[in-house]
Order: structure tokens, then C-alpha cells, then sequence
């Protein structure tokens, strides 16, 4: 029974290593904020990260992933408020919401990374992530908000920091 | 709705003849309109006896919890419901919740008399009776409010209701909505006369409606809470994967062989569906205790098919059989008969012709279909996402050979409606595994199910003639609409419409819009039944329906008018929106959402390089009796090669009233971009019977790269409020075309538009 290391626990699964880790997560771990769309790789409303990198679960085996670190939706923040998911509100970005698990997930971690990008390099890392109710522009607009939240957070850490 | 289409249980579902009743609960105090008409003051002190209609609830802790018998697909309509209530009732907005409703009838919308979201009617529709129930709580609330302030009756006018709070400035008193509901007072009952002599809120004292207060739903669509169909979980459930056919319709099962399947952990049966609803043909379910076992089993099993009748059909024969049925004089039906369109081409000084034709097209809301089936004692409950509740349940119960009232449909958020989840076909396998294996079954499509099984938009073509006179004044319009008709596949003779040549009923779902507001005096519009496609490619209702094909042909055509006269395309439609006749106030205020599109894009005022031109396009999509009034400018550049870049889209819409102008900018703009994929980038096609595109490569909605900046203007002329959800879908594709032409003489007659054709175009 493979154990997986999701959002800071150790979780086993009764799963075939063949099994994608995306039902390993909705119906063994009943965690369901994670979604299927495709099953595929083509829509991303899987995604999930993987020691920091954002992977469509739906392509991602069980056996392929034990030891790694796996985090999903549910366990981007302790309570929501990680600035995408509040400049998400704040932009009232969800209509459906059904992909929006997804599109957070692969928004942080553009910003993991990159904490000031262009809007070509939104567009560019966000491309394969589709929104059927097409709230692209929202999207945007927030993950440039929650950049700048996050920049300014860490200027003020960084102010803060005793020399 | 169609003004043909009558209220389908009209003696439970006209409010104007039902008392509404405020009463104390154990969970607090509830609010609805009664079931019964004339219903005394007793059943207000006995509410275990209510059958509410439209209802809410507010808790000792003085939440106020709205049911919400509509659909919520994104549109955020039960957050609209709210607010409407809210406006009236005097609530706080953080105060505010919803719930979504299960299928009894008592939840039916007041106007249609069914459960079903659509058409861009919800707000329209609920206005009045979620604005009187709200006004019906404030005043028992208040009355009780005095009665325990110790002041007379006739004080309650000096009351104040604000932020769920009920105070009297004079004397300083203040009761908040919890203090009210725990002292069990507030009881009321409000006979039909003195529910409709509430004089409601007039705009000006609107504090809630036109303010664009947080979505109640958004928070859990950020957190991964939201519950969708998908998400249920049910103790010893068991999980369902269709094998469905090569061909979209028509095939038998001949036999299959789960030999291999039984090697796979979990599997449990493979079931072959025995559908007397007539929904689906030629399915198996493969049943396992995973989901990721039942795709294994599902793949291993060996079908053998009878293919059917339609397995050698293709998107060409459908459209050849289109072609030959529109050649015949005596098919179809006359949706519209004004003047004589035939006698006036005779005199005309002009005859402009053309053929236009738009695709099959696939809903793919991103939630692959499912449901969730549990046979509990006699009763069937089913859990899933649904638009169309009292449809969907008769055909749950059609599928379990079990009478409908046994049938509860427990409401999800919808993961993408678009009119796709007006159908219940996912229902039927999910009840016959459960049935087969004696357990809850949930059943999932793969994303090729949900593709190759979408009932679809029609393929359609029409044909428009259109004459001129000598002073270049459009006289007459015949207009010829071929298609599977989607809405007559419903075996609800209520949705269909009365042909003017009394020839049956027609399907108006494949003709609305057509009956433009444009003044044009010789005017026909037949709808024509392609039987052939109806059959093999089963059509439904994709977001905006008819006006998302109909106005592709009525505003090219008005172009192609314009073009040949010599004139200004916008000034041409704004002297054919002259407002005569039965055209009269919708006509004019198209005419200024045309006006405001023009100035908002800037048309007609600069030159713009060269290849690069701006098309409009003016829409009042759903029905004329339920119309939103939309423009659009849109802006292209054309490359030599025909590839074309859409650079911005410019929509403009009169909405009447405004509830949530945040939420309207959304839809209009999630609309315009769906009818930009519609015009530029979605396509199906049917090949021996089957759809050929079966995931995201190959049928390839918007994605944010392509996605143009979209400007939206809305309009209010204070009208009631009408829809937003739909009608810019459907002026996009036109304004594109329309551009095209402007930009590189290039008249493109088919969606999608091509880069092909678009090169083929400019070269002839």
C-alpha cells in the first residue's frame, strides 16, 4: 500500500501504483477539490504540486510520487488565505469555479518562482489550464494582485529583518 | 421563454393566487408562499404544515438562508436570488445564505410552473416573487418588532430596517432579526390581495440592488469546498464508466464479453443499459469499487454493435439533406409570415442571396457529466448537477421503471451548465448499476464520453433572400432555417410553438431570433426539420441556443444588404431600427446599445491601418418576448494568408435593471468569449455516424492566449431586469465576420471561420 505525503501528512492509499494520483486523492483521501476534466493532461483542472512543481494529477502515477511531496488545493493554505485565493475573491474570478482549484494550483507556482511576472509570462505558464466559462481576464488581474501583495509582504518582512 | 409557451402547472405555480405565510419553526422563522390558494391564518401557527413555494428561513442566530430553485452553473444566480430578497427584506448582506433546492415542485419557478435554468430567464422571472417574499418578511418582522417594543401598530411605519436590524429612533429602541425570530412572534399570514398591495421598493430606495455586494458562493470555489455532482461521497459506494458506441446515436448491444474485465480488481458487472426513455443506445456500464478499476474494466470489455442506421452519416450528408429539404416548397413550418416576400423580390430593385452554416458544436463544461444513483427503501435519490430538475427526475425514474414522485434529485453546483445539463442522460446508467449491483454507483464519463455523447448545437444551414428597392430601402427577408430541432427531442408539447401556417407545432428553439426587430415589411421565416440529423446527431441547448445561429445569418446578411446598397453597415441597421409597429421599444433601445458599442470602440471615428477593420452586429437574443438588447463592435486585423487576429470586442448591452453590475460585466464578457471560440476555434464534425473529436486537442475551446481584450458597456433604462448569461454570445460571430469584410472584402458564410476560407474569400 504505497504512503503518500500530501499536504504535510503521510497518507496511504489502497491503490495500484498504476492508479493516477488524482482518484487516489478525490476517493481514497476524499479530498475533492482537486478536479477531473480530462484525464488527459489537456485541461488542468488536476493540478496539483509535486515538490514545488505544479503536475496534472491525472498523469501522475501513484507509485510515481511516494516520498514526494504533494500538495493540493486543500493544503495551499491553513485557512484559504493564500494571497492568490484572496485576490481571487477579490477579483471575483470563480463562475462555475470547477477549474479554479486548478488554476490557483498552477498560478502558485508561477509565483513560487517568479514574483514579478510580465502578463506574457502569466499567459505563457497558464496556457494549458482552461476555463470553460473563459474568466481569463480575471484571472490575470488576480494572479498580478496577489503579486504584488506578495512582493510587498516580503519587502516588509525584509524591512523588518533584524541586520 | 417563447410567449407561445405556456405555464406548465399553472394552478401551483401562480403566485398572485397564493397566500404567503410567515411562521415560527424549530429551526427559526420561515418564509413562503403557501401551497394551497386561500390558506388560513392557522397554517401560519402550524408550520409543519407549509408548502412553500419560494422560501427562505432566517435562524435564531439570525442568519437568512435562501432556497434557491435555480440552477447555479456559474452564473451565481442563487447569490442573485438573495440579494433580491435581501433588497427587500432589509437583511445584512454577511447575514445572507443559500441553499440550493431539491426537485419538489414547491421549488418550480413562479412564471415557467417547472424546475428549469435557462434561456437567461432566472432573474427576469424571480424578480417580483423573491422581491414580494422578502417585503412580506420585512413587515412581519416589524409588526412583531412593535408589538414587543411595546408599540402600537399603527408606529410601525417610524420603524427602521437596516443590517438586520429593526430600530425606532424616537424612543431608541432596536430588536436585531434574532431577537425577533427568538421571541416567536413574528407570525403572518398575507392573503394574495394584500401580498400584491406591498408596495415594493422603488429604484431610488434600492440599497442592495445595482450594488455589486461579494458572491456568496465565490470563497468556496477558492478553497476546494464546493461541492459539485462529481464530489459525492456515499457510504459502500461504487463506481460507474459508460462504454458508449461509435456512432452518437442508434446502436445496439449484440453481446458482450467481460472475461478479460474480470481479471481487473474491483470489477463488479458490466451492465448493458435497457433505456426505455430514449436517451441514450447502445451503452454498457462497467461497474467496480474504484473509479480507476471501472476505466480498467471499462477498456477491457469486448462489445459487439449493431452500428444502426446512422452509422454511415457524416456532418456532409447532414448538410446535403439540409440542402435538399430547404429546396422543397412545401417543408417546414412559418415561424414568421408578414407581407409577401416572394411578390416583393419581383419588384425589387435588388436580390441579395446567400447560404450560411455553423457547425456542430459541444457544450464541454469542464465537469465531465455524472451523476450519483441510491435506491433508499422505495425512494431513488440522485445526486448530480442539474439544469432542468423536473425533467431530469422523470427520466431517473423512467430509467428505474418507478413513478417520479419516488424520486429526489439532491442539487449540486454545476461544474459548467451552457444547457448541457438539461439533459439527464448521465442518470440512466447510474440508476441501472445501482440497480444491478445493489449499491450506490456513482457514474463519471471520460471526457471522450462526454464529447462523442454531447447532445449537441446542430449542424445548421439556413438560407436568406433579401430585396431591395430602387431607393436602396430593405422591402423583404425570407429567411429558411434547417437543423435538428433540440427542444421537440423533450417530448414536452408545452416548449414547442404554434406554426403561423398552422402546421403543427415548430420547434422555435432553432428559429428565435430570427424574428429580429428590424422593420422590414415582407418578412418570412420557415423552420425546417432535418429528420436525418435529428436522429443521428440528438442536438440540446448550447448557451443561447437559436440566436447563436440565426443572428450568424440575420446580421451577415444585413451587411451583405448594406454592402451591396453602399452604405454605412451601423447606419444602415440604425434606419431599419425605427421602432414601427410590434417593433416599437425594443427596436429603439438596440438601437442604443448599437449607439453606445459605436462609441465605446471608437467606429467610424479614426482610420485604422491597413488589413485591420472593425464589424458590428446587433442582437435580441433569447426570445422577443424575453429579449436582452446587445451590440458589439468587434476590431480584426486579416493577414494576407487569412489568418485573422481578433483584437478587441467591444459589447454593449441594456439590461433594463441592473441586480449585480460586477456579476453582469462577467457573464457579458464570459458570453462575448464564448461566442468568440464559437466563431474562431470550436468544431465538430460527424464521421460514420460518430463525432470525430474526442478531448481538448481536438475540440479546441478559447484559451487564454487567444483571449482579446473585451470592453463592456451596460446600459440600464431602468425596464425590469432582464438576462444577461446568453445574448453576447451570439453577436460575436457576426461582428467578426462583419469585420472581416470591412478589413479585407472577405465574406466568410460558415463558422467557424478559417483562415482558408477567409483566403479563399479574399481571392474570388
Amino acid at each position: 500500500m504505497p504512503t503518500l505525503t500530501i499536504n504535510g501528512r503521510s497518507l496511504s492509499v489502497d491503490a495500484a501504483n498504476d492508479t493516477p494520483l488524482l482518484w487516489a486523492i478525490r476517493e481514497q483521501l476524499q479530498m475533492t477539490g482537486t478536479k477531473f476534466g480530462c484525464g488527459a493532461g489537456l485541461c488542468g483542472a488536476c493540478t496539483v504540486h509535486v515538490n514545488g512543481e505544479a503536475v496534472r494529477s491525472c498523469q501522475t502515477m501513484v507509485g510515481d510520487v511516494a516520498g514526494k511531496k504533494i500538495t493540493t488545493i486543500e493544503g495551499l493554505s491553513a485557512k484559504g488565505d493564500h494571497p492568490l485565493q484572496k485576490a481571487w475573491i477579490a477579483e471575483q474570478v470563480p463562475q462555475c469555479g470547477y477549474c479554479q482549484s486548478g488554476q490557483i494550483m498552477q498560478a502558485a507556482s508561477l509565483l513560487a518562482k517568479n514574483p514579478n511576472p510580465t502578463k506574457e509570462e502569466v499567459v505563457a505558464h497558464m496556457d494549458g489550464n482552461l476555463c470553460r466559462c473563459m474568466t481569463y481576464s480575471r484571472i490575470q488581474k488576480a494572479i498580478m494582485r496577489a503579486a504584488s501583495e506578495m512582493r510587498t509582504a516580503s519587502a516588509t518582512s525584509n524591512e523588518r529583518r533584524p541586520t | 421563454m417563447n410567449e407561445h409557451v405556456k405555464n406548465l402547472t399553472p394552478e401551483t405555480a401562480d403566485l398572485s393566487r397564493r397566500s404567503f405565510l410567515v411562521g415560527t419553526a424549530a429551526t427559526g422563522l420561515v418564509l413562503g408562499y403557501a401551497g394551497v390558494p386561500g390558506i388560513d391564518a392557522a397554517a401560519a401557527a402550524a408550520p409543519a404544515n407549509f408548502e412553500p413555494s419560494v422560501w427562505y428561513a432566517i435562524s435564531p442566530d439570525g442568519l437568512v438562508t435562501v432556497t434557491c430553485g435555480k440552477a447555479d452553473m456559474g452564473q451565481h444566480i442563487a447569490s442573485t436570488m438573495a440579494q433580491i430578497v435581501c433588497e427587500e427584506l432589509g437583511a445584512k448582506w454577511s447575514d445572507m445564505r443559500v441553499q440550493l433546492a431539491s426537485n419538489d415542485p414547491k421549488f418550480n419557478d413562479p412564471v415557467l410552473g417547472a424546475q428549469i435554468t435557462g434561456g437567461s430567464w432566472s432573474t427576469m422571472m424571480n424578480f417580483e416573487a423573491m422581491s414580494r417574499a422578502g417585503a412580506a418578511g420585512r413587515i412581519a418582522l416589524t409588526e412583531a418588532a412593535a408589538a414587543a417594543m411595546g408599540l402600537p401598530p399603527y408606529f410601525k411605519d417610524q420603524l427602521i430596517v437596516r443590517d438586520s436590524v429593526i430600530s425606532h429612533p424616537k424612543s431608541k429602541k432596536q430588536m436585531s432579526f434574532a431577537e425577533i425570530v427568538k421571541s416567536g412572534k413574528a407570525t403572518k399570514t398575507f392573503t394574495p390581495d394584500e401580498l400584491k398591495a406591498i408596495k415594493l421598493k422603488t429604484p431610488d430606495q434600492y440599497t442592495m440592488i445595482g450594488v455589486s455586494v461579494p458572491q456568496l458562493d465565490i470563497p468556496s470555489k477558492t478553497n476546494g469546498t464546493a461541492k459539485y455532482g462529481i464530489d459525492v461521497m456515499l457510504p459502500g459506494m461504487a463506481y460507474g464508466k459508460v462504454v458508449t458506441p461509435p456512432v452518437r446515436f442508434g446502436a445496439t448491444v449484440k453481446s458482450v464479453d467481460d472475461s478479460e474485465a474480470k481479471k481487473v480488481p474491483g470489477f463488479m458487472k458490466a451492465v448493458v443499459l435497457d433505456d426505455k426513455t430514449g436517451t441514450t443506445s447502445g451503452w454498457v456500464v462497467a461497474v467496480a469499487n474504484t473509479y480507476a478499476n471501472a476505466r480498467k474494466a471499462a477498456d477491457a470489455l469486448k462489445i459487439a454493435y449493431d452500428s444502426g442506421p446512422n452509422a454511415k452519416l457524416s456532418s456532409q450528408s447532414l448538410l446535403d439533406e439540409a440542402k435538399r429539404l430547404q429546396g422543397l416548397e412545401d417543408s417546414g413550418q412559418f415561424f414568421v409570415k408578414d407581407g409577401d416576400p416572394n411578390a416583393a423580390f419581383g419588384s425589387a430593385a435588388k436580390v441579395v442571396e446567400a447560404e450560411y452554416t455553423t457547425s456542430i458544436n459541444i457544450h464541454a463544461p469542464l465537469e465531465p457529466m455524472n451523476a450519483t444513483a441510491e435506491f433508499k427503501g422505495d425512494i431513488l435519490h440522485i445526486y448530480s448537477g442539474n439544469q432542468f430538475a423536473t425533467r431530469s427526475g422523470a427520466i431517473a425514474a423512467g430509467a428505474a421503471g418507478i413513478d417520479p414522485k419516488f424520486v429526489v434529485m439532491h442539487q449540486h453546483w454545476l461544474g459548467g451548465g451552457f444547457g448541457r445539463r438539461l439533459d439527464a442522460d448521465m442518470m440512466i446508467p447510474a440508476v441501472q448499476a445501482a440497480k444491478a449491483v445493489g449499491k450506490p454507483v456513482k457514474v463519471i464519463y471520460s471526457r471522450e464520453n462526454d464529447m462523442t455523447m454531447d447532445f449537441s448545437r446542430p449542424l445548421t444551414y439556413q438560407k436568406v433572400k433579401a430585396g431591395v428597392d430602387g431607393d436602396g430601402k430593405l422591402i423583404a427577408i425570407s429567411h429558411d432555417v434547417v437543423s435538428a430541432w433540440p427542444t421537440a427531442r423533450w417530448g414536452i408539447p408545452d416548449f414547442l410553438t404554434p406554426s403561423v401556417d398552422k402546421k403543427g407545432p415548430l420547434d422555435s428553439f432553432t428559429v428565435n431570433g430570427a424574428d429580429f426587430f428590424y422593420t422590414v415589411p415582407n418578412h418570412y421565416v420557415r423552420a425546417i426539420k432535418n429528420e436525418l440529423a435529428h436522429n443521428a446527431t440528438p442536438s440540446g441547448q448550447l448557451r443561447s441556443v437559436a440566436p447563436g445561429w440565426t443572428f450568424w445569418a440575420v446580421e451577415s446578411m444585413i451587411d451583405e444588404i448594406a454592402a451591396a446598397t453602399g452604405k454605412d453597415p451601423a447606419q444602415f441597421r440604425i434606419s431599419l431600427l425605427d421602432g414601427a409597429g410590434k417593433n416599437d421599444g425594443g427596436a429603439q433601445r438596440l438601437r442604443n446599445t448599437l449607439l453606445a458599442a459605436m462609441g465605446l470602440s471608437g467606429y467610424g471615428t479614426r482610420q485604422l491601418p491597413k488589413g485591420e477593420g472593425m464589424g458590428v452586429a446587433c442582437v435580441s437574443s433569447q426570445e422577443r418576448a424575453t429579449a436582452s438588447w446587445t451590440a458589439c463592435v468587434a476590431h480584426v486585423a486579416v493577414a494576407p494568408s487569412g489568418e485573422v487576429t481578433v483584437k478587441k470586442l467591444t459589447v454593449a448591452t441594456d439590461v433594463g435593471t441592473q441586480v449585480h453590475p460586477d456579476n453582469i460585466r462577467a457573464q457579458v464578457e464570459g458570453a462575448a468569449l464564448w461566442g468568440l471560440s464559437l466563431a474562431m476555434y470550436e468544431k465538430a464534425t460527424l464521421k460514420d455516424g460518430g463525432i470525430e473529436q474526442t478531448n481538448f486537442d481536438s475540440y479546441r475551446p478559447l484559451r487564454m492566449s487567444q483571449t482579446p481584450e473585451v470592453a463592456v458597456a451596460v446600459i440600464a433604462n431602468g425596464d425590469k431586469a432582464t438576462g444577461v448569461g446568453e445574448p453576447a454570445v451570439t453577436v460575436v460571430a457576426p461582428a467578426i465576420g462583419n469585420a472581416i469584410f470591412n478589413a479585407s472584402g472577405a465574406r466568410i458564410r460558415a463558422l467557424p471561420i478559417t483562415a482558408e476560407a477567409v483566403k479563399a474569400s479574399m481571392k474570388a
